[in-house]
């Protein structure tokens, strides 16, 4: 029986194509939207991830002042680091390397070409911290470091930019008005999960950049590496104290720095990911509403139209529970077709979006299980008013019904 | 008479629309029995009531008062589902404008009444077929009502009633939409039906030619029953 009212519902669809197509395209937008929206952010997601372990799982960050993480303000601007607190962070047992970084937003020319680009001051440890390669050329001298020289490691963002098809090692390009020459290039990483250019940048020893560039001698970030072996948590532990000590913050008061583990980094970058898929959602959700209330809006009329079916069915012995049964589940199945359409458009749109940023395309199955029964639900929902009205029509009036 | 109980015994059946000033009687203490093999023809005006005396011995729809006894057994007082199910197992209805399904075949519409039966699909084509060769259409099983003429709709319509083997078929005005010729042909069938095989026929019509295929003719007049005699044909 319900395999008979399941195949009268598929011809009573099938009999009005062309309406059961736009009554449920609500539906279709609302899950394709869940769907795609959630299997881009999981293969960014998981891409954040994979792009945080390849700098490494050893990698622990200090940065200056609090509330990094939660992007809220900080009242006073924080008291940076100085080269003196990378080298006491670089003494402890637990840490193996720590670089010295400080970061600026500055023009770089080279000939009628310029390119703003991100200017960070560093030395040789950040590149083995970070595991950066060379395509060519090569890393600074100690001589170069010490004394503050003038040359620079540029990333491939930049040599296009500036250098087009030439070849950059040797030239010199201008920073401010600082002459600095290019002794190499480094391998291309591509975009980021966020679509930012990890390839776009220009690196001189840290020397150069304070005395140069910034003009101060603040370092912005402390990049460490840990040895294998030793204890992430202990290390940031070690880290904190000794930062504290030698920040002079008494027992009791805050930090006025934060430590945070590549873990910690990426909960703060998949955390935006997340939101976005939240809103999404929501935004669905009112499609799913919208659609639901466009299936009881053409069930009614199919009620309506069919007037003299249900007079039929209720002359030869239907009872009102069948005729509920029949209506109903022509919503549900409606309203599932709806479901299935969005699912396959969403895992193509979400096919087309990973494939567009460059994220792993990773279909959710709990998720396209959940719109498919939230679709169901919504025929349920929005099918029962039109049903229990054909259900409760008189057999006499509804046979005379022109 | 092998059965002493009358298939069908109204007793005092009224039927009232309204209330207070628009109180309509529509059916005013009906007594009537119909025996197992009769073939009653029910005529009368406009608004005599015979429609609404149909519905009532249809179960479509219940006496405001009185009693009905259906082989014996009271059934004024039942709910809309259990009507539904004495419809569903014992009565047969041709209407008519035919009412069949549109853009559905013959043998489809036949099996309607049998899906509610719940026979399974092979026993419900075995039947459809069978009660579609008794109207001389099982070449036409697989057209749609479209490509059928009215008079072949109206016995398609009759196969659909007669298939689940019913106790009793109702018949409201079932020439009402044909021709003088497809009529007699409507009504050769339903006299062969009702001769050959017994099946008793309840028919509201209100062309005198057609009522002259039964064996008993009730004149209603204002809710009541003016005249009850047999037909010419049996007198």
């Amino acid at each position: 029986m319900l395999w008979e009212t399941f195949l009268l519902a598929l011809q009573a669809i099938l009999r009005n194509s062309m309406r059961s197509f736009l009554t449920v395209l609500g539906i279709v937008i609302g899950v394709a939207a869940v769907i795609a929206m959630v299997t881009v952010g999981q293969g960014s997601a998981d891409q954040v991830t994979a792009d945080v372990e390849k700098l490494g799982s050893n990698i622990v960050m200090v940065i200056p002042g609090q509330d990094a993480m939660r992007g809220g303000p900080s009242g006073l601007a924080p008291q940076p680091f100085s080269m003196k607190d990378n080298d006491a962070v670089e003494a402890l047992s637990p840490v193996a390397v720590a670089a010295p970084i400080s970061q600026g937003r500055e023009r770089a020319v080279f000939g009628n070409e310029n390119w703003r680009t991100d200017i960070t001051g560093t030395d040789n440890r950040y590149f083995e911290a970070a595991q950066w390669e060379l395509e060519r050329g090569r890393l600074f001298e100690d001589g170069e470091i010490k004394s503050g020289k003038a040359v620079c490691v540029i990333g491939e963002t930049v040599r296009d930019k500036l250098f087009g098809n030439a070849d950059p090692l040797g030239e010199t390009i201008r920073i401010k008005s600082m002459s600095c020459e290019v002794i190499g290039l480094t391998k291309s990483k591509g975009a980021s999960t966020f679509g930012s250019d990890q390839d776009d940048f220009v690196i001189m020893p840290i020397k150069t950049y304070f005395r140069r560039v910034a003009g101060n001698n603040d370092v912005g970030l402390i990049f460490a590496s840990i040895r294998d072996g030793a204890s992430i948590p202990d290390a940031m532990d070690d880290v904190s104290a000794l930062m504290r000590e030698r920040r002079l913050i008494g027992v009791g008061e805050e930090d006025d720095f934060e430590v945070m583990d590549m873990e910690q980094l990426t909960t703060m970058l998949t955390g935006i990911t997340g939101i976005l898929t939240g809103l999404l959602a929501a935004v669905a959700a009112v499609s799913l509403l919208v659609g639901g209330i466009g299936i009881m809006n053409i069930m009614l009329v199919s009620v309506t139209e069919r007037t003299r079916e249900i007079g039929i069915r209720l002359a030869v012995g239907a009872q009102a529970r069948q005729v509920l049964m029949q209506f109903l589940v022509e919503a549900i199945v409606l309203s599932l077709f709806g479901g299935l359409i969005g699912i396959f458009l969403g895992l193509g749109l979400g096919l087309l979006g990973s494939s567009y940023l460059n994220v792993p395309f990773q279909p959710q199955v709990s998720i396209i299980l959940l719109a498919f029964g939230f679709s169901a639900a919504v025929g349920v929902v929005f099918g029962y008013f039109p049903a229990r009205r054909a259900a409760r029509m008189s057999p006499i009036d509804s046979l005379r019904h022109e | 008479m092998a059965d002493p109980t009358p298939l069908i015994a109204l007793i005092g059946i009224w039927r009232t629309y309204g209330t207070g000033e628009a109180t309509v009687h529509a059916l005013a203490g009906i007594d009537l029995t119909i025996d197992r093999g009769e073939f009653v023809a029910i005529m009368g005006p406009s608004g005599s009531g015979k429609s609404t005396a149909m519905n009532i011995i249809g179960c479509l729809d219940a006496p405001t008062a009185g009693h009905y006894l259906f082989d014996g057994v009271e059934v004024a007082g039942l709910t809309r589902d259990q009507r539904a199910l004495l419809r569903r197992h014992y009565l047969g209805f041709v209407f008519q404008g035919y009412n069949l399904l549109a853009r559905t075949s013959a043998l489809k519409n036949v099996e309607l009444p049998l899906i509610y039966k719940g026979l399974p699909r092979a026993e419900r084509i075995a039947l459809a077929m069978e009660a579609l060769e008794k109207v001389g259409l099982a070449d036409r099983a697989h057209h749609d009502p479209s490509q059928l003429s009215g008079g072949q709709q109206q016995r398609v319509a009759i196969a659909r009633a007669l298939a689940g083997k019913p106790r009793v078929m109702l018949a409201d005005e079932p020439t009402g939409n044909l021709d003088t010729k497809r009529s007699i042909e409507i009504m050769k069938v339903l006299e062969r039906l009702n001769g050959e095989d017994g099946l008793t026929i309840v028919m509201v019509t209100h062309e005198e030619d057609m009522a002259q295929f039964s064996n008993r003719l009730i004149w209603m007049v204002d809710g009541k029953i003016a005249r009850d005699e047999p037909t010419r044909k049996v007198a």
